[in-house]
């Protein structure tokens, strides 16, 4: 797709996007939202970026391949699940900080947790677009 | 007081850790490590020589109370003479497979699995608990496949490992279900807590006794290689010599009659034990024995003799007299040491001139004088000539029988003509070969002493517990009877029992067993002969149900697994509507609450007309993208709906999830043809049915789950803990994060599997050359 419209608007998009998915992430403990929906926002901007300015050019952007957020993910995700173990309490046991952080709110393993997600999401999803576009 | 039998898991973790250290390949041939391997053995056999005086030792090692299970292990006449039997044969086997192996590659993964093998074997007994009995008792069926089909470059090896695996695996298989029967009924898995006369009257008097018994004969049926099931034995002699001399004499195939003989307190002398081991015992040893007698290779004959002496145990476990077990205590070890001479002695022969057939070999006796003595020192015993220790045995055989009241005549007339065909069978083994015109061979020589001292060992020990019974009798045999009776038992072993009618018949069986020697010429004319007979035999119904199981599951595979993704989907969707379709179907009411209905608002029934419009275009549009596009809205309007009843989560999800959805057919679809020809074909009406029935079943569910209100209980608690518990407002969110979280963890490991599935399908294609069908 070769409009210059869409092009100059996927330059602005791309960081947009990006922003509006972490918010997303960050609001699901309190409003709708969530890793899950968070990394798939995610995901759909860089799709349109490749869209726009071919996928060769946002894999360049990406530097990465999306595959490697997913063990990423998987790990943050575990970590995060295990970290309450260390304080003799069960796995997945949601664990958190007294104080509030600004900017974020109340931290917890809940919130590392989806992070997690968030990144899994994303590496699983721009995967499979990314592998089944470039085949020929 | 530690007693020996604590001592056994030191025992059992330096076998291991030995095998361990084998399996570590080695660049030299003959290393160090496979060279000392038989100090193992020889270690283990002390052990059991010096450690243990055959009384009976129980020891628990690990228990937990709620395992009806525990690591126990018992140590009696039986179980020592085994060990003994295991042990001792082993160090032999691991001098001899030294020599044997000389300079061929690999020698170390063999000794390794023998090891293996060993102690799989020393597991199955000494184990005191069932189940234990049978986790070695598989160890031993898996450790002997890789031995059998040790040469796995040649076809035929790795088909006689298959065979032997798949028959004496599914055997074990039906035995774990006796055994668990047998546990359950006896309130537990101890086998030395069972001979406890009123559990034995609690077991023999339950009505699952008779299947339980069944299953249990059947393991040790095949694994003894029991007639019909007996054919795995002869096609395992694909293994390399050491291998058949070690598990097809003393160990593996005994394994059966070691169960059984384990057994013979709890569960012998009723109807169905007695029956099934005598007949099929008694048809086994006979119908092998006259096999044998047709064979040219030196290892089928031996192998043929063992499926009958085999029989002959199961026989004499069958008939249950004090005699009897007398004659089958003693008959384990004489059968044990002679069977492993003349294996051995086989493969020597075999190592030096390059052949096996009996036909072709002859006048070995100037080159191999040593191994000459040995052949006629094991077919002394085995012929139960005196004063062999294969006399004291053949002279309890013909008691036992004798005294069977009833069928006597019968038992001991079998009898009689099973030794006279292993008499001749023995001679063709341990005399023919060495008799006549020296054959052409120049270079035959007599081998290292590795290759036949082992053999003479045993051959000699053979002869000299004949001449000395007192060597044995109370140290060994009376132990071991007394473990199989479950009672205390006086035998005395004696040569000379005067002129009666057992001496009588031993003299017939002798010359008899000369006078078919005589007759018999071996050669391919008697082979050829029986061959053609085997083909009626139990094999090939074997062979018919293998073929039968692989032809199915191809048609299987073909049909189901046939890459169309069509046929895959119709038949998950098919099979859920069939069974699903049917518990709604059966169980609706099909009502709808009217109260519960709200007004249509204008803004929803805009929305479900654009929904109808984007159904119907993408049925029966012309192109792929509009098609595409027409589903995409459909996801738009559901999206919309959502948002109309509160449930801004799903929407948002909804939305994204469809949006990427779209783009990927776009993806797909792009390289396909634009249009669609729209002809309305069989299979478009199947695809739509299937489709109305699948939509159709979902909305009468999902109208059921209103109608029935399921327990709100569980979402009652999470909407008011999600804030106390988890700190969160988003219940949603919180169910996925915290309440839930595992699920949520199996999901993204679930999504990276399938983002991997489809990278590795698309990308790493296979070359040119590695094409398959």
């Amino acid at each position: 797709m070769n409009t210059i419209i869409l092009k100059t608007a996927s330059k602005y998009l791309l960081p947009l996007l990006l922003l509006f998915s972490i918010f997303v992430l960050l609001r699901g403990h309190y409003l709708p939202g969530g890793g899950f929906v968070g990394g798939l926002i995610a995901a759909i901007a860089f799709v349109l970026h490749a869209f726009a300015n071919g996928l060769p050019h946002t894999q360049r952007l990406m530097r990465i391949h999306p595959g490697f957020l997913m063990p990423f993910g998987l790990a943050i995700s575990t970590i995060s699940g295990m970290f309450p173990m260390l304080l003799n309490q069960p796995f997945m046991t949601g664990v958190w900080k007294k104080d509030p952080v600004p900017v974020i709110g109340s931290l917890g393993s809940a919130l590392f947790f989806d992070i997690g997600v968030y990144l899994v999401v994303i590496g699983a999803s721009l995967t499979i677009l990314f592998t089944i576009s470039e085949t020929r | 007081m530690d007693s020996a039998v604590e001592k056994l898991p030191i025992l059992f973790v330096c076998i291991l850790l030995y095998i361990i250290v084998l399996a570590i390949p080695s660049v030299r041939k003959n290393g160090v490590r496979s060279r000392l391997s038989p100090l193992i053995p020889i270690g283990a056999f002390l052990f059991f020589l010096l450690g243990f005086d055959g009384s009976k030792q129980t020891a628990v090692l690990w228990s937990h109370e709620l395992l009806p299970t525990q690591l126990s292990f018992t140590v009696d006449g039986l179980g020592r003479l085994f060990a003994l039997l295991i042990t001792g044969i082993g160090s032999l086997i691991f001098i001899y497979a030294n020599g044997y192996m000389k300079g061929a590659k690999y020698t170390q993964r063999l000794q390794s699995f023998l090891l293996l093998f060993m102690l799989a074997m020393l597991g199955v007994v000494l184990s005191d608990d069932l189940i234990m009995l049978f986790i070695f008792w598989e160890l031993t069926s898996i450790s002997s496949f890789f031995l059998i089909g040790f040469k796995n470059e040649d076809e035929a090896s790795r088909k006689s490992a298959l065979q032997a695996i798949a028959i004496t695996g599914l055997g074990g298989l039906v035995m774990l279900g006796g055994f668990i029967i047998l546990g359950e009924i006896a309130g537990t898995y101890s086998i030395a807590e069972m001979s406890n006369p009123e559990v034995i009257a609690a077991i023999t008097s339950h009505a699952w006794f008779a299947p339980m018994l069944i299953f249990i004969l059947l393991g040790a049926f095949t694994k003894s290689a029991q007639f019909p099931f007996h054919f795995w034995l002869p096609g395992a002699m694909k293994a390399p010599t050491p291998v058949s001399a070690y598990l097809h004499s003393a160990t593996m195939v005994k394994a059966g009659v070691y169960l059984l003989a384990r057994f013979s307190p709890v569960l012998g002398d009723t109807l169905i034990w007695n029956t099934a081991l005598i007949s099929f015992g008694g048809v086994t040893m006979i119908y092998a024995a006259f096999q044998a007698l047709f064979r040219t290779d030196m290892k089928s004959i031996l192998a043929y003799t063992t499926v009958s002496a085999l029989g002959i145990m199961v026989f004499l476990l069958g008939l249950q007299s004090s005699d009897a077990i007398a004659a089958v205590s003693l008959f384990i070890l004489v059968h044990a040491l002679y069977k492993a001479s003349f294996f051995m002695l086989a493969g020597t022969i075999d190592h030096e001139t390059g052949t096996r057939d009996i036909s072709k070999l002859s006048g070995l006796k100037t080159a191999m004088m040593p191994l000459f003595i040995v052949g006629i020192l094991a077919a002394w015993s085995n012929g139960g000539v005196p004063p062999s220790v294969g006399f004291l045995g053949k002279d309890l055989i013909y008691e036992s029988t004798l005294a069977f009241p009833g069928l006597n005549y019968l038992f001991t007339g079998i009898s009689v003509l099973t030794n006279i065909m292993l008499f001749a069978a023995g001679l063709l083994v341990g005399w023919l070969p060495f008799r006549g015109q020296k054959i052409s061979h120049k270079d035959i020589h007599l081998p290292t002493p590795s290759l036949w001292v082992p053999a003479a060992v045993l051959a000699v020990l053979g002869m000299l517990f004949g001449l000395f019974p007192a060597l044995i009798n109370d140290s060994l045999i009376n132990p071991v009877a007394t473990a199989i009776s479950g009672n205390t038992e006086n035998i005395h072993l004696k040569l000379w029992h005067g002129f009666n009618t057992v001496l009588y018949l031993s003299l017939l069986t002798m010359g008899l067993g000369v006078l078919t020697y005589a007759i018999i010429r071996p050669g391919a004319r008697l082979l050829g002969f029986i061959e053609y007979a085997e083909q009626f035999g139990p094999k090939r119904l074997l062979h018919a149900i293998a073929n039968g199981f692989i032809q199915s599951s191809d048609w299987v595979t073909k049909t189901l697994q046939n890459g169309k993704l069509r046929i895959y989907l119709l038949v998950i969707l098919g099979f859920l509507v069939l069974i699903l379709g049917y518990v709604v179907l059966s169980e609706t009411t099909f009502t709808i609450d009217q109260e519960m209905l709200t007004n249509i608002t204008i803004y929803e029934g805009i929305t479900v007309g654009i929904l109808f419009i984007s159904v119907f275009l993408t049925l029966f549009s012309g192109s792929r993208l509009a098609a595409v596009a027409a589903m995409g809205v459909i996801g738009y309007t559901l999206c919309i709906i959502f948002v109309f009843y509160s449930a801004p989560d799903l929407a948002m999800t909804q939305f994204t999830i469809d949006t990427l959805t779209v783009i990927l057919f776009v993806l797909v679809l792009y390289r396909l043809p634009r249009f669609i020809r729209l002809d309305f074909s069989p299979r478009h009406i199947l695809d739509g049915l299937v489709a109305l029935s699948v939509g159709g079943l979902m909305t009468i569910i999902s109208l059921e789950v209103l109608q029935r209100m399921p327990e709100r209980e569980i979402s009652d608690y999470y909407a008011l803990n999600a804030y106390l518990l988890a700190k969160g407002k988003n219940v949603v969110n919180v169910i996925l994060v915290d309440f839930r979280g595992a699920d949520t963890m199996i999901e993204i490991v679930v999504l990276s599997i399938a983002a991997i599935g489809v990278y590795s399908l698309l990308k790493l294609r296979l070359r040119k050359n590695e094409k398959m069908e």
